[in-house]
């Protein structure tokens, strides 16, 4: 039995009986060069980043957020740093034994990132999904400047990268995110806690350090890439509240 | 960009490139000879040997997985192991290390492969120039006649099969390794190469090496330990 195509009239009665609002196509664009062959015209999908340290709330975020926007009828699709099939579990294995150096680990991640951008987030955003990216560019980016490296080296590398529909920073002071990460898992991670850069040998006082840092930087990106950011010091709901009203305007092409 | 004895370095590198079948590792492997023999503190890297990552690209090359982007980028991740941790010490310890390869394969295969050249050069632009670069430059048929000759079955992306040049995998080969030999060409003034005529006979052309290489470095400087 074949059902009969829905005339306009129902369709506009349909509005609370789970009428689907199609997203307000908005121009995309690379950084730089971005990805050769790539038509940014025919990415009609949303990718939108949710950024903050270990501890802020990204995943709670994006998952409360994937359920939220497929309640919408909208397709989404998740990615995140380290999930690329071509290089995730030799740079797992390589990070575990600490021997990688600041070059090495950056392009490693960089690769990680290329490859999950040309085969996961392009074609998702071509098909119209919903990308969300739990971390993006600017924590690479961070990282790398907070071990040292230049800033222009770093900008030209991720030239390649989409530039998001939105950017969420969740901003979560240290001494909090210490708590937090206690509360989860009763240790703090090595790279997390930036001991590979020496700051100090007590964990606990290295991690203050280097999220401190790694705020820095963040605030410093902010300028250049317009994050939104978001206090993450709040009760989760409230947080995602905040993102829904912020990506409603995105959908409806506002930003 | 600068060299690794303008960076005031107390090892010098020397680095060989040209295309597949040029004859550059046949000679490199006898320039180390030579030197070791004279038993000065040498030390060889191949391109694309880092331990750490040659598990993901050969998987990347196996499943056909990469494109012009990572390609680059999972090589300039080997080269950057091999840089920082063992190029980096050792020219500071004042050893001769001798490269198959280096950052010019990169540049020129990137390019080929449609990356902007500007892109690929300044993620290389953390790695000093070698103080020295011989490029064997063959006549294209004679290099591809040695690598058809010896190994028929040509890799997928060796051949440029990704390129999407010809079907036929020699005919790709062809196109790709005479795009090569175009950047390279190109490079040659511009990173001031020692062209290498590798037509000569082995013997002649390892003759003008270390000739060139007595020429150019202080050897005594290198000398190992004595006990």
């Amino acid at each position: 039995m074949t059902t009969p195509a829905p005339s306009s009239k129902s369709l506009r009665k349909g509005r609370t009986a789970g009428k689907v609002v199609v997203p307000k196509a908005t121009p995309k664009r690379f950084y730089g060069h971005g990805i050769p062959g790539v038509e940014v015209g025919k990415l009609s999908g949303k990718l939108i980043v949710v950024e903050g340290a270990d501890g802020s709330g990204r995943s709670t975020q994006i998952a409360q957020l994937v359920a939220w926007l497929e309640g919408r009828g909208h397709a989404t699709v998740q990615v995140g740093l380290k999930r690329s099939t071509l290089v995730s579990e030799e740079l797992d294995r390589a990070q575990q034994g600490n021997i990688l150096s600041r070059m090495t680990l950056s392009l490693f991640y960089a690769t990680d990132f290329a490859d999950q951008l040309e085969n996961i987030m392009l074609p998702a955003l071509k098909a119209g999904f919903m990308v969300l990216a739990d971390r993006y560019i600017y924590t690479l980016m961070a990282r790398d400047l907070v071990r040292g490296m230049d800033e222009e080296w770093v900008k030209n590398l991720y030239s390649i990268a989409l530039v998001p529909d939105a950017v969420f920073y969740l901003q979560v002071s240290p001494q909090e995110l210490v708590q937090r990460n206690f509360a989860k898992n009763h240790a703090l991670d090595f790279w997390e806690s930036g001991m590979d850069l020496g700051f100090s040998r007590d964990m606990f006082d290295s991690f203050l350090q280097y999220q401190r840092r790694m705020a820095e930087t963040f605030q410093h990106l902010q300028k250049t890439y317009g994050f939104l950011m978001v206090d993450g010091n709040r009760a989760p709901e409230e947080v995602n509240h905040e993102l829904q009203h912020k990506i409603d305007s995105v959908l409806a092409g506002r930003v | 960009m600068k060299t690794f004895a303008e960076l005031g370095f107390a090892g010098r590198l020397i680095a060989v490139e040209g295309i597949d079948g040029s004859g550059k590792s046949t000679q490199i492997f006898l320039l180390k000879r030579w030197l070791e023999l004279q038993g000065l503190r040498v030390y060889f890297s191949e391109w694309n040997s880092s331990e750490l990552v040659k598990s993901a690209t050969s998987k990347g090359k196996k499943t056909n997985l990469l494109t012009p982007t990572t390609f680059c980028l999972i090589h300039a991740t080997d080269f950057a192991d091999r840089y920082e941790r063992h190029l980096l010490p050792l020219l500071r310890a004042g050893y001769l290390v001798l490269c198959d390869r280096y950052i010019y394969t990169a540049f020129a295969r990137d390019t080929v492969r449609g990356c902007p050249p500007e892109w690929v050069r300044r993620i290389y632009n953390f790695a000093a120039l070698p103080d020295m670069t011989f490029f064997f430059r063959a006549h294209l048929e004679v290099s591809l006649q040695r690598i058809l000759e010896g190994r028929p079955q040509l890799k997928y992306f060796e051949a440029g099969m990704d390129l999407r040049l010809s079907s036929d995998p020699y005919e790709s080969f062809r196109i790709f390794q005479g795009r090569l030999l175009e950047q390279y060409l190109a490079m040659s003034t511009e990173f001031k190469f020692h062209v290498i005529d590798a037509n000569q006979t082995v013997e002649a052309q390892q003759s003008l090496v270390r000739q060139l290489v007595a020429a150019n470095l202080e050897l005594a400087r290198y000398a190992g330990t004595k006990n």
